[in-house]
């Protein structure tokens, strides 16, 4: 417990030590604040803007966009990678042609999307589930087959069923993978988010800091990243939070009991 | 006690005292791989008979693994037949159990539930098979270890939950692939005593693989020694140690003088 506050508190002396420094030289060079807002402002424009200016609905959009994205993209590339890894006809017919548009560029689709889906929430959910589909995808299908050959040839030996197989050896054996997609799927979720409030929404966080770039307030700026860093941070922490629960085996989650085992 | 150790060579053809209950018949085993085909038995033939314990024994790449693989019905023969209980091999059967050379546990199942895996697949009546599974554990000596993992036990901890784990449909036949060989010298020795415990309890028939001469001849009825890839049986030895044997076993002349015999038969296939 010592050693979890301990790990907590490094990485805020770290801030701590960036906030001053970026403190010292706007006031040692003396920036003026359309440029780069002394640390305080940003920390008033956060609290004032969701006590009085709609910064809590912005936050809601936003996060109803990702979660909801979130988890239609990374259910279905599970759904599909699952597919895939089962079944040499769907390898045969979607792998190659899923690995080949991974390299494409999601965000280059914005625009498209929003012509075919229109400038509501579909859109967005649509792009942020896109984005975070591939990574959640290709792992669960390397999770799938990295599976021990060993394991499945036990199983076999022992006369298991394909879907006991499937629950008992296979899911099991990818759930690190899947849970890697999963955690990198919350970062593209949010990236998916923004880039779809950029091009075309009246709400959400990205459109927040793309009018504020318009009229240079650029402490609102600030303001909008901070708060999706701090989505970032939390979407990924609520993750591997939930990871360490599912995964026990895996990663120094090991309860050795010495006394035990002498 | 009279401990006396007699390597006596199997004529060809020679009449099984006991009926088999695992024979290869001109078994044959070919890997066809990218850079050509690779034989990796060829023409075996071999009789286990009922309630015996079996040993292999052959220079590493001769195709034992091959050849255990084929009996548990896991890889299919290039020609010859295989017969189990009477009838010929065709896939994995629930008369046999197998032990491979790493443990190969589930690392997200306790050790009971690694144990109970046959009797889950098999469909197994589960109240009989949980008491079963509970008795198999205790015989392992790993009462105080039915509700951990697999990785808070030890290397020959988590061999003795796979061996528990091949008995618990009661299978007529065990496979054993070099169980012990990434275990050290001194638990390698308390497994091999408790292996014949086990076996002398249960009165399996059991093909046991290795590399090591006294393991096989400690355990063994019988041993059987493998020529270079592509492998054959050249030899067989009858093991006449009395049973239960035991560590002063190993230091018995008649003991030695068949590991010399046999490592003299290994060496000339080298
Ligand atoms: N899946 C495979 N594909 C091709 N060759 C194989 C395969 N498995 C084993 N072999 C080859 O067959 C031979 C016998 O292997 P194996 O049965 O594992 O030997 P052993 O268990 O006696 O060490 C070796 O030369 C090995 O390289
Ligand atoms: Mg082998």
């Amino acid at each position: 417990m010592k050693d979890k506050i301990r790990t907590a508190i490094y990485p805020l002396v770290t801030v701590a030590v960036l906030v001053l420094a970026w403190q010292f030289a706007v006031s040692e060079f003396s920036i003026e604040d359309y440029i780069l807002p002394k640390p305080w402002l940003v920390v008033t424009s956060i609290t004032d803007g969701f006590r009085v200016g709609g910064f809590v609905g912005h936050f809601w959009a936003t996060a109803e966009a990702t979660v909801l994205g979130y988890v239609l993209g990374c259910g279905l590339a599970f759904l599909i990678g699952v597919a895939v890894a089962e079944s040499p006809t769907f390898d045969k017919f979607v792998y190659p042609c899923v690995v080949a548009l991974q390299s494409m560029p999601k965000v280059a689709l914005a625009p498209l999307i929003l012509v075919w889906f229109g400038h509501e929430i579909e859109s967005r959910i649509i792009m942020v589930g896109l984005i975070c589909f591939f990574p959640m995808f290709v792992n669960t299908v390397v999770g799938i087959r990295q599976t021990d050959p060993e394991l499945l040839d036990l199983c076999r030996a022992f006369s298991a069923s394909r879907r006991y197989v499937f629950f008992n050896a296979k899911l099991p054996s990818a759930a690190g993978e899947i849970f890697a997609g999963l955690q990198i799927g919350v970062v593209l979720a949010l990236i998916g988010a923004v880039v779809a409030e950029f091009v075309a929404s009246e709400r959400g966080i990205g459109h927040m800091i793309d009018s504020a770039a318009v009229s240079l307030t650029v402490s609102n700026m600030f303001a909008g990243v901070i708060i999706l860093a701090v989505m970032g941070v939390i979407g990924t922490a609520t993750v591997r939070f939930v990871e360490r629960r599912v995964v026990f085996w895996e990663g120094g989650t090991v309860r050795v009991n010495l006394e035990q085992a002498s | 006690m009279s401990r006396t150790a007699t390597g006596v060579e199997n004529e060809a053809g020679a009449v099984a005292p006991a009926p088999a209950i695992l024979s290869a018949e001109n078994l044959s085993l070919v890997y066809p791989t990218r850079r050509g085909a690779i034989t990796a038995l060829d023409a075996l033939d071999l009789s286990i008979r009922r309630g015996e314990f079996y040993s292999l024994i052959g220079p590493s790449g001769c195709g034992k693994s091959s050849l255990l693989k084929v009996a548990a019905g896991l890889l299919p023969q290039t020609a010859g037949t295989i017969t189990l209980d009477g009838s010929a091999v065709t896939g994995p059967r629930r008369e046999v159990g197998v032990v491979f050379q790493r443990p190969t546990l589930f690392p997200w199942k306790t050790v009971k539930d690694n144990v109970l895996l046959p009797a889950e697949t098999l469909g197994l009546d589960k109240t009989a098979a949980s008491a079963r599974a509970a008795e198999l554990i205790g015989l392992v000596g790993l009462d105080r270890f039915a509700e951990n993992y697999p990785s808070e036990l030890s290397g020959g901890m988590q061999q003795r939950v796979g061996i528990a784990r091949a008995l618990v449909h009661d299978p007529e036949v065990l496979l054993m692939d070099e169980p012990f060989a990434a275990l050290d010298a001194l638990t390698r020795e308390h497994m091999m005593i408790e292996l014949q415990d086990i076996w002398m309890t249960t009165a399996k028939s059991v093909l046991f693989i290795t590399h090591s001469i006294p393991e096989a001849v400690f355990l063994s009825d019988r041993v059987a020694v493998m020529s270079a890839r592509p492998g054959r049986i050249v030899r067989e030895y009858e093991v006449g140690l009395d049973r239960p044997r035991d560590l002063a076993t190993m230091a018995d002349s008649g003991f030695a003088a068949l590991c010399g015999e046999l490592r003299g038969e290994l060496q000339f296939d080298l």
